[in-house]
């Protein structure tokens, strides 16, 4: 037990921190989330051809450092400080991990060395169009016709899609015998009869697609794994991505923090600088308050995800992802009310983060449904006494 | 980092876990479960005597003074162990956890081998004397008095004045007392540390009965109370160096103690909400969820605190832990009251546990007040932690 970082960890945390900050200013974040795919390519080369990000998890075996959920947590993180746009979260915190759990020994080592070098774009394809969060109520079906398989439905809010080379689509099967199970589907983006229509999204920082299925013909080759139900390791993938989400809040939150409180240092009214009356000072402790939950959270969540077996680790990802999401809605929404009308304007960053704040809080599972999910794991029964009117 | 354990730290729990089962389940079966700090005072003097001679009273101390230097995981598993077993509240908490590393680190040798053998065999119970009835949020606002006075029994303090919410003064051996000792003096200067015998003719000891209709509470009068010149922490005039440093042990493990509390009052809680059907509604269900974040939080704050605090810096987490918990434990009263429903308004609630759950809602309102309210913290953490401008004072 020690919780605290390693000097290793320490060293990739502050030589991310320094290259984002020369590459990926605030006016640089705006500009790529206005460009193709709404990314810059160049930076995104860098951070994986040139600084091997996309690999800092992934196993020595296919390509990669060989590093944990900790460290990949700290790249998140640090993104998470400038809401940089790239695919790093759906190839390398949600994709990787999918593959990790599920592929075949011949799809890791087709797929991960590709994505360590920056070659290859992932995406997952889960939500259906509600949003749930729940696996069992995906818009995928994938069907056998006789010796064939088809995929068929939608799927939407998939983080990454515009971008992605690779597809991984979560579907509910039904073969031949009429037994159900549920899959992921490897599908090239390009492939015929799969349509990928970008959304305009509030947060402008992390572009989202549907994708619409119509008849495409996969193969049984296709699906992650050989044969199996997907639910278990495909729930452990998106709690190990739950976790990163919530190191990535706490990074938005904490730049938050941080750039409010220099503006308030600063901001003189009525012949004093407004941090010097309490009203300020005092919502602003609260929100540190926060910050600091929220950290203890993310990296106790980052370590569940390498250590944890599932059960526990949905739990831990559970409280880290509502703790966190709350911590930076409250600490963004904070911070444009503290800046004043400054903050209201759409020039100025803060609705930014209070956008990406808001986004991330809704993906892969809301504070709400994922405090539900913890009653339960605390063995709360279900069933609800409605009042009679 | 890593928030696992391993092998031979497994194995102190096993160690830890097997010895407190034993005991609990036979000689001291009769404490077994028993929160109250107030209660059967003298079976739990034997009980701190009966860790002491297992060195369990204090693990994280050196080996020399009876501790067994344990590291940071292992006194972890021992606060939960603890716990986990529901052995007895620690009467000597003050002397254990406060005074005692305070001696370590400013006491004198002499005052080492003095002092803390018997807070480790549980022969001296400690109390604080810090707050005053105009030294509350304001702590250095101190009025209670100390002079040198030579006598038949050599050079002695003599102090006059009173101290307020001293908890555990009605049984406590001795207090640690923050005196004025410079005439004169104002604020924080002139403070000097003392250790004064509370079985004199000078100390007088009167409960106060709280909201809660008990009293963990005294007032402590000093009407010319005596004490050996060399019962002085620090030099005269630097108690408030030393006072601090105090206060600053309240961060220490202890708090890992204080969680485990915190834990057994939420899971009485989902047993309470279980049984009545209230853990059923969505609502409270969302906010046990809440609660039981919270006490992750605590956890992993408290270790990032633990584990910072060994390189000696003060950082952000320790700032914010008070905050967080008092707020925490309040919610978790409030939320108490709303699954016991009306039942929760009998005088003594109608079970023994609706009546714990009872006094915890009623005591938590104490725990954004006590060791310095949520308004000094906020300035606290504002001013210190991020650096916004001071708060003009008073004359």
């Amino acid at each position: 037990m020690q919780f605290a970082f390693t000097d290793e960890q320490q060293m990739i945390r502050e030589s991310a921190r320094a290259f984002l900050e020369a590459e990926a200013s605030l006016p640089a974040v705006r500009l790529a989330s206005g460009a193709v795919n709404g990314y810059d390519e160049g930076l995104w080369q860098q951070m994986t051809a040139e600084l091997g990000w996309s690999g800092i998890a992934i196993p020595e075996a296919y390509g990669g450092a060989g590093l944990g959920f900790v460290e990949l947590g700290i790249l998140a993180h640090e993104q998470g400080r400038r809401l940089v746009p790239s695919p790093f979260f759906s190839t390398v915190c949600l994709a990787t991990p999918v593959i990790l759990e599920l592929a075949r020994e011949e799809q890791k080592r087709q797929w991960l060395p590709a994505i360590a070098a920056g070659q290859l774009k992932a995406a997952v394809a889960v939500t259906d169009r509600v949003g749930h969060a729940d696996i069992r109520k995906v818009g995928v079906k994938l069907a056998q016709v006789g010796s064939a398989w088809v995929l068929s439905g939608e799927a939407h809010f998939v983080v990454g899609a515009q971008s992605a080379d690779l597809l991984l689509v979560v579907a509910s099967a039904k073969d031949a015998n009429a037994s159900q199970s549920l899959r992921v589907v490897a599908v090239a983006s390009g492939t015929a009869g799969v349509r990928i229509e970008a959304t305009e999204m509030l947060d402008v920082t992390r572009p989202m697609a549907s994708i619409y299925f119509e008849q495409v013909s996969v193969s049984a080759e296709d699906c992650l794994g050989v044969d199996i139900d997907a639910s278990s390791g495909l729930q452990r993938a998106l709690d190990q991505a739950r976790t990163m989400l919530a190191a990535e809040a706490v990074g938005g939150a904490e730049y938050s923090l941080e750039a409010v409180t220099a503006y308030v240092k600063e901001r003189v009214q009525f012949g004093r600088a407004i941090g010097s009356f309490q009203a300020i000072k005092h919502r602003l402790a609260d929100t540190m308050v926060l910050v600091e939950a929220a950290k203890s959270m993310a990296w106790y969540a980052a370590c569940a995800a390498d250590e944890y077996a599932n059960e526990a680790l949905a739990v831990a990802a559970s409280s880290a992802k509502s703790c966190c999401a709350d911590a930076f809605n409250a600490v963004a929404s904070n911070a444009i009310q503290l800046h004043g009308g400054i903050g209201f304007t759409w020039d100025h960053h803060a609705h930014l983060y209070f956008k990406r704040a808001r986004a991330s809080s809704m993906l892969l599972g809301s504070p709400a449904w994922h405090r539900e999910r913890i009653a339960l794991g605390l063995g709360l029964s279900q069933i609800a006494s409605v009042p009679q009117f | 980092m890593k928030i696992g354990f391993s092998a031979a730290q497994e194995q102190f729990r096993n160690e830890v876990a097997t010895w407190l089962a034993e005991q609990l389940s036979g000689p001291y079966a009769d404490l077994r479960g028993v929160s109250s700090h107030t209660a059967m005072v003298e079976r739990r003097r034997v009980w701190e005597a009966e860790l002491g001679r297992a060195r369990l009273s204090s693990v994280g101390w050196p080996v020399e003074w009876g501790g067994r230097g344990a590291s940071l995981a292992e006194q972890v598993i021992f606060a939960e162990e603890y716990a986990r077993a529901k052995a007895p509240s620690r009467l000597n908490h003050l002397g254990v956890e406060l005074l005692a590393p305070t001696l370590l680190s400013y006491g004198t040798e002499a005052q080492k081998t003095r002092f803390l053998e018997p807070i480790v065999m549980g022969k001296e119970i400690w109390c604080q004397g810090y707050s005053e009835p105009n030294a509350g949020s304001d702590l250095a606002n101190v009025a209670t008095r100390a002079r040198l006075e030579s006598g038949p029994n050599g050079d002695e303090w003599v102090i006059d004045g009173q101290k307020i919410w001293t908890s555990l003064a009605a049984f406590a051996d001795w207090i640690f007392v923050l005196c004025r000792t410079e005439e004169g003096s104002r604020g924080n200067r002139g403070l000097s540390y003392l250790l004064v015998p509370m079985h004199q003719a000078g100390v007088t000891v009167r409960p106060i009965r709280e909201m809660t209709g008990h009293a963990e509470f005294n007032e402590t009068f000093f009407t010319g109370a005596r004490t050996a010149a060399a019962n002085i922490v620090g030099a005269p005039g630097e108690g408030w160096k030393v006072a601090m440093a105090t206060l600053a042990f309240e961060r220490g493990v202890s708090t890992l103690a204080q969680q485990m509390d915190f834990t057994n009052e939420f899971e009485a809680l989902v047993k309470a909400a279980q049984a009545n059907g209230q853990a059923t509604d969505p609502l409270i269900r969302q906010r046990i969820a809440e609660a039981s974040i919270g006490l992750s939080v605590m956890r992993y704050s408290a270790l990032r605190m633990l584990t910072n605090a060994e390189s000696g810096a003060l950082s952000h987490e320790a700032f914010t832990y008070r905050l967080y918990w008092g707020v925490w434990r309040k919610k978790l009263g409030e939320l108490a009251m709303d699954v016991l429903g009306p039942s929760g308004e009998y005088a003594h609630g109608d079970s023994p546990l609706a009546h714990d759950l009872q006094h915890m809602f009623l005591f938590s309102r104490s725990d954004t007040i006590y060791g310095g309210t949520s308004q000094i913290q906020r300035n606290q953490i504002a001013e210190r932690a991020l650096g916004l401008p001071k708060e003009p004072r008073g004359n």
